[in-house]
């Protein structure tokens, strides 16, 4: 199983770190540590075979029953050669919402971590070029945020209007 | 309006002969922005042929425009650039609003979503549906022709504020610009 030896090789490497693996429904994931996650990502590439970085997304908890967190962050990794799959996951909490980004090992990072700066805030130290990706850039909002509203706070109202006389 | 076919002319209103004109020569700028667009391609394609009444001729440019057909949900990033186009067109100009999103914002009511161009834009053409058909949009065009006829100006805005019948003399639709010839008319 290509999944043990993942991570008897993370235990190893990483023995003071809790990853705190969990399997569900074929679905192989790790929780991990804020302060270790660039090193882990980094060993899980080069040591590990996982040469594909799938997905980049995250999820807010706000209001979800039993979290801890409010923030979380997912991997989504791929090894191609050996064909296997991981999800790492990262939790933060306000106001601290700052992670190292991954460009600098998987290039399609990029736009994927513009998207969850763009949606959530979560900022992406050491990306380099961290702009709303969706969201015009004068935006003041993370509108995938729990507690920002479905129909906004009137942004979508906010334009000059062109009448038939001045157009 | 005035016809003297034994004499080779025919006299009418300024005002009425250029309505005539601009309203069977509409240069449409295809603003397609979603599922609508589709529809619209299928009005410019061989089976429904909006060349058949005058309109056939899209130009990406809207420096080459007269009508505007915002085909599809416009977010609010979208809109400035709506907004320029609109504004870079030149006069006279009139705008079509295809479809439940471009005309209320549809089922997308959330934060992106402008709620209906209107609030921002002068429409002069509502088309319900989700898209539209074709025919619904061909019968927009007949429709704005027959408003362009009716209240276009020739010096002003490009419809008259107050929609008006009697301000204005009826131009019939199969109107002789050229004197038949005597054989013709008997």
């Amino acid at each position: 199983m290509p999944h043990d030896v993942t991570l008897a090789k993370l235990g190893e490497r990483f023995p003071d770190v809790g990853l705190a693996p969990s399997e569900f429904r074929d679905n192989r994931r790790i929780v991990c540590p804020r302060e270790r996650l660039f090193d882990v990502l980094a060993f899980l590439q080069s040591d590990c075979g996982f040469d594909m970085l799938a997905d980049l997304t995250a999820v807010d908890y706000l209001e979800y029953p039993d979290a801890r967190d409010r923030f979380g962050v997912v991997y989504a990794l791929a090894a191609t050669v050996a064909n296997e799959r991981l999800y790492v996951k990262v939790m933060l909490n306000e106001p601290d919402l700052d992670l190292p980004s991954a460009v600098p090992l998987w290039k399609g990072a990029d736009w994927l971590e513009r998207e969850i700066y763009d949606m959530f805030g979560i900022r992406f130290v050491g990306h380099p070029d961290l702009r709303r990706i969706l969201m015009p850039q004068e935006f003041a909002a993370f509108p995938l945020r729990k507690d920002y509203p479905l129909r906004g706070h009137g942004e979508r109202h906010n334009f000059p209007v062109l009448t038939r006389e001045e157009s | 309006m005035a016809v003297h076919p034994n004499d080779g002319f025919v006299a009418t209103r300024l005002t009425a002969l250029a309505n005539w004109v601009r309203k069977n020569s509409l240069w449409p700028m295809p603003f397609g922005t979603a599922c609508c667009g589709i529809e619209l391609m299928a009005l410019g394609a061989s089976k429904h042929d909006v060349a058949r009444f005058g309109a056939e001729v899209f130009r990406f440019s809207p420096r080459q425009c007269d009508l505007m057909i915002v085909a599809g949900r416009v977010v609010m990033k979208m809109l400035p650039v709506l907004q320029r186009i609109w504004l870079q067109m030149p006069e006279p100009k009139w705008c079509i609003c295809m479809g439940a999103c471009a005309s209320s914002g549809g089922v997308f009511d959330t934060y992106a979503v402008v709620q209906g161009i209107d609030r921002f834009l002068p429409v002069d053409i509502y088309v319900p549906g989700c898209p539209p058909r074709p025919e619904q949009l061909i019968q927009s065009i007949i429709d704005l022709q027959e408003r362009i006829q009716r209240e276009g100006t020739i010096g002003g805005p490009s419809l008259a504020d107050e929609p008006s019948s009697d301000r204005m003399p009826q131009l019939v639709n199969h109107l002789p610009i050229v004197s038949p010839s005597p054989a013709r008319t008997g």
